[in-house]
């Protein structure tokens, strides 16, 4: 296959205008973009992707290598945990210096109440049936994290409800539990 | 060659429903690449429940046209707005917000959506001659050849994507792990279950993926949804003037041939493809500081390119069952769910899929070209709706739409826990793409090197010693090794900043532009 050799060809032809034009992209992007996290966020990531790899690695030998000729279940894992651990442990060596992590900021606690609406409403969906959490769901977000006017949030919260009501339970008649 | 198949895939497009399901995607690609936010990637995976009830080639000519017109949609809001609506239209942004501020919003918007369509069509046409050659090629392949192929998908997907290079391959890597959850095909011994009944079948890849590119990308967009919306420029004239065609004649036609070339190969695509066009056209240039000032060629090429590279990349997809990109993946596994194995038999087993598909492409680009001429005006009209509204109604689709699926909460949970995974890999750089392609990838890889030990009598060397799973692991070894090599080359010329190669462009212009 003559496409195997192509990229690595393209890419060293384009490499340098590239990298030229992606600075440029991110230096315009910047000022859009919360602040970059700094060495320890780095090294962190980089411990927690090493304790998936090592903990892979040892579950994996658990379950048995087998033999080249009869592989066992846990050969193909093992060697996958290894190469994150090795991975993991160049990241925390030489990626200190990376920019490409974000700071958590004021607005990151949107993130965490967007995340909490959305385990209350997989906690009520079997319980009281769609509806009522589905509203919750939209008004949290549209009032709290979108911070839309009262009027918008009730306007809108009704009428998607209704319209999931309709697509769902009338048009599609799928078993979704429900109130009414 | 025989058109009978390809005859029949036209007239399998123009039944009425599958026109209905063109329509849709292209509408909803051409709505999502409007808004910024959600990528055309996001919204195929949020979407994927929906495709349980309808027929497979309706499914996949759907979310084909998604992942094509949202190429068309995200040029609309770079020229406008200098927001660009997908990754792939990010370097329209340079020289079409530069005219939109010329008052030339119109002739970039005009020209974006001529090249998008020539692009495209020439891709589909290069498509529609390429992919059954290679299928037929692809024949011969055997275990040693997929899993050698898969990797070198996985490793080149990562190392080209963008985003921190490390990084990429550790999230591809864990991407493969999580793809051995649950019984091991070949002895039935159970893996990271942890004894949990619903992980015993392994992990489904509709949560996966919507967690990881569609809730995750909701909850990151939560942080600056209270952005407001800013103004979009005046549209006036939407045809390009005769002087205008003239000039980005020829940037078009390198765009769409960069495209399709790049967009065949693992990790090109579409973002790559249209980074290299304009980089192209701004160093063939004779006054290359007309570029980022409203030089129209910077605003055809790389619409020409993403648009022929979203194209394209559906060739190692039907014909190799590889797929060569995030996206890709996607319909990798939405095919799966129709119970469809993309790989090269897909063209004599299904050629309804297969051609059905690609011909449907026609029509959605000429769909396409009609929306974004005449009715661009409407389009604009959409760009006022606040991200803030459209978040809770994307959310509420994929909490309710994963939950359809098996009927279950425990699918909802494993969404919420992928999306927060996705997120905080946004946050510490890591990004999902790779490692979502792995997943779809792990099984294969696993299995067929697996099964190529069996046939070798565990002699690993039999990978290396057949021809061509000997050529592609040598690829392999290049690609994981050209990031080491050129950082001892750069050292050795003493740091300095990297002289550009002109040599090179003449020669692949003519190679690509063919």
């Amino acid at each position: 296959m003559s496409t195997t050799s192509e990229p690595g060809r393209q890419q060293a032809a384009e490499a340098d205008i590239l990298e030229e034009l992606k600075a440029e992209l991110a230096h315009d992007l910047e000022e859009e973009r919360p602040p970059h996290a700094g060495p320890l966020a780095q090294v962190g990531a980089g411990l927690v992707t090493l304790a998936l790899g090592v903990a892979g690695t040892v579950l994996a030998l658990g379950y048995g290598l087998g033999t080249l000729t009869q592989p066992g279940p846990g050969l193909w894992p093992f060697a996958v945990s290894v190469a994150v651990t090795a991975l993991s442990m160049a990241q925390i060596a030489f990626g200190r210096d990376g920019q490409d992590t974000e700071k958590f900021t004021r607005s990151s606690a949107l993130t965490a109440l967007g995340v909490l609406s959305l385990v209350a409403l997989a906690a009520l969906l079997p319980v009281i049936g769609f509806e009522v959490p589905s509203l919750v769901l939209m008004v949290v977000w549209l009032r709290f994290l979108g911070g839309e006017s009262w009027r918008m949030t009730a306007v809108i919260s009704v009428l998607t409800v209704a319209a999931f009501y309709a697509l769902f339970v009338v048009a599609l008649s799928i078993p979704l539990p429900r109130l009414v | 060659m025989d058109f009978t198949p390809i005859i029949d895939g036209f007239g399998i497009v123009l039944q009425p429903t599958n026109l209905l399901y063109c329509l849709v995607g292209v509408l909803i690609g051409m709505l999502i690449g409007v808004l910024p936010g959600l990528g055309p990637a996001a919204t195929i995976a949020i979407l994927l429940p929906l495709t349980y009830g309808i027929e497979p080639v309706s499914a996949i000519i759907m979310l084909a046209g998604i992942f094509y017109g949202a190429q068309y949609g995200g040029t609309i809001t770079s020229v406008l707005l200098r927001l660009p609506g997908e990754a792939s239209s990010v370097v329209t942004v340079f020289d079409g917000f530069a005219m939109a501020k010329q008052g030339r919003a119109g002739a970039a918007l005009g020209i974006a959506a001529i090249g998008s369509f020539i692009g495209g069509t020439i891709s589909i046409i290069g498509l529609s001659v390429l992919a059954p050659v290679v299928a037929g090629y692809a024949l011969d392949f055997g275990p040693p050849e997929y899993a050698a192929l898969g990797l070198l998908g996985v490793l080149l997907v990562a190392t080209v994507g963008n985003g921190g290079k490390l990084k990429a391959v550790i999230a591809a890597a864990l991407g493969l792990l999580i793809a051995t959850v649950g019984r091991d095909t070949f002895t039935g011994a159970e893996r990271f279950t942890f004894g949990n009944l619903n992980l015993a079948d392994g992990i489904d890849f509709v949560p996966i993926a919507m967690g990881l590119f569609g809730l995750g990308e909701i909850l990151y967009n939560l942080e600056e949804n209270h952005k407001k919306v800013h103004a979009p420029a005046k549209v006036a004239r939407v045809w390009p003037t005769r002087q205008d065609l003239r000039e980005s004649k020829g940037a078009i036609a390198r765009g769409s041939g960069i495209g399709f070339g790049l967009g065949v190969l693992p990790g090109g695509g579409a973002v790559l493809s249209s980074l290299v066009a304009y980089a192209v056209e701004k160093r063939r240039a004779k006054q290359p500081e007309r570029f980022g000032r409203g030089a129209i060629e910077g605003v055809a090429a790389p619409e020409s390119a993403n648009n022929a590279a979203a194209t394209s990349s559906f060739i190692p997809l039907l014909t190799l069952g590889i797929p060569a990109n995030a996206t890709m993946a996607l319909m990798f596994g939405a095919l799966l769910i129709q119970g469809v194995q993309p790989g090269p038999q897909l063209v004599d087993q299904h050629p309804d899929i297969f051609w059905g598909v690609i011909n449907s492409m026609y029509i959605g680009n000429i769909l396409l070209l009609i929306m974004s001429i005449p009715m661009v005006g409407i389009f604009v009209r959409i760009l006022r709706v606040r991200p803030a509204i459209l978040a809770p109604i994307t959310a509420l689709i994929t909490m309710l739409g994963v939950y359809t699926v098996n009927n279950s909460v425990f699918d909802i949970y494993l969404v919420i826990v992928f999306g927060i995974v996705g997120y905080l890999m946004k946050k510490f750089g890591f990004d999902p793409g790779p490692m979502v392609l792995a997943f779809v990838l792990g099984t294969l890889i696993e299995s067929s090197s697996r099964q190529s030990l069996l046939i070798f009598g565990g002699d690993p060397t039999g990978f290396v010693t057949r021809p061509i799973s000997g050529t592609i692991f040598a690829a392999i070894l290049l690609v994981a090794l050209f990031p080491l090599l050129r950082k001892a080359f750069r050292m050795r010329r003493g740091d300095k900043q990297p002289e550009p190669a002109p040599e090179r462009l003449p020669e692949r212009e003519t190679t690509e532009a063919k």
